[in-house]
């Protein structure tokens, strides 16, 4: 240890307050920047997914309402 | 050589390589920047001119110098993506431009409380200084311009651009110190030369730099991937993914 006790660690002689501001809006702002990038990932996903169950339940939904057969609507996919 | 070329422009491909390496960017990188800060913190000894206000180089530095090297590394994807058109490139540079927008203010807030101490003033127009002013307004254009066109290509494009326009800046924060003889100390790491430090300060400080650096990493693959769930929601991989909850 560079310091004989607690105290003197985090006075730092003086430069305690500098030093741990610093070491202290380091962390927040990385911890900060990991949960938005985590949270952002989370809301994609879930968008996503409600996108893609509305799309599954309107096509389920339409295929009922359709007649049984047609020459007029016919679906062709374009992707 | 090509084949890899393709693979690596694949996102479900990086997708994929993403996953796997991401545990263990993130519990390297921690426990590397981890053992640096502690050591330097705690362990390393005092400086003879500083006194103690020195131990902010142990975040001042790693910040600093991954703030470039992510404008660097961002500057080489830029290239790609104008000449190849290679779409990963350009998910690389609008992935990672918050990262080093944080990384540049890290820096600057770092050296401003440094300053403080030691200089007796938090700001100096001095070049070193400025010119950092100048990247992170730089990653803010980069983050401004890629959200302002919705075109994918053409965002793509025009952030390419400035990338590689603003990458003048970066010779000339790395040389500010020996052009102008201001009140910013020269770089501690020099290629060339051995340290001019003690091992004992050194050593952790590489410590804290290798860490970041893996998180960096880490941080890059996240972020890359969300940007390519969004960009590929239309491709069966993604729908399937998504519905499978994983991830």
């Amino acid at each position: 240890m560079a310091f004989d006790s607690l105290a003197a660690f985090i006075a730092m002689e003086g430069h305690g307050p500098y030093v741990w501001t610093c070491y202290g809006v380091f962390v927040l702002l990385l911890g900060g920047l990991v949960y938005w990038s985590l949270r952002q990932r989370r809301q994609v996903i879930a968008a996503q997914r409600r996108e893609l169950s509305r799309a599954t339940a309107s096509g389920m939904a339409a295929s009922q309402n359709a007649p049984a057969a047609s020459f007029t609507r016919v679906k062709v996919s374009q992707d | 050589m090509w084949q890899l070329f393709h693979k690596l422009g694949s996102p479900k491909w990086f997708f994929g390589i993403a996953n796997r390496l991401m545990p263990w960017l993130l519990l390297g990188g921690v426990a590397l920047l981890f053992a640096g800060l502690i050591w330097g913190l705690a362990f390393a000894p005092q400086d003879y001119l500083q006194g103690n206000s020195y131990r902010i180089i142990f975040i001042h530095v790693p910040s600093a110098f991954l703030a470039q090297s992510v404008y660097i590394m961002m500057a080489v994807a830029a290239a790609v993506t104008l000449v190849w058109r290679m779409k990963l490139a350009d998910v690389f540079v609008k992935s990672v431009a918050p990262v080093g927008a944080v990384l540049t203010f890290l820096a600057l807030f770092t050296g401003a409380v440094w300053g403080k101490p030691t200089w007796g003033t938090w700001w100096i127009w001095d070049a070193r200084l400025t010119s950092m002013l100048i990247l992170l307004f730089l990653y803010f254009g980069v983050i401004a311009l890629g959200a302002a066109i919705s075109d994918e290509k053409s965002s793509a494009r025009a952030v390419a651009v400035l990338v590689l326009v603003g990458v003048v800046n970066i010779p000339i924060i790395k040389y500010s110190v020996e052009w102008w003889n201001t009140l910013h100390q020269p770089a501690t790491f020099k290629l060339t030369e051995k340290p001019s430090m003690p091992a004992e300060m050194w050593v952790p400080l590489l410590l804290s730099v290798l860490g970041l650096y893996l998180i960096f990493g880490w941080f890059a693959c996240l972020r890359m991937q969300t940007e390519i769930l969004i960009r590929e929601r239309r491709t069966r991989w993604v729908k399937e993914l998504v519905l499978a909850g994983r991830s």
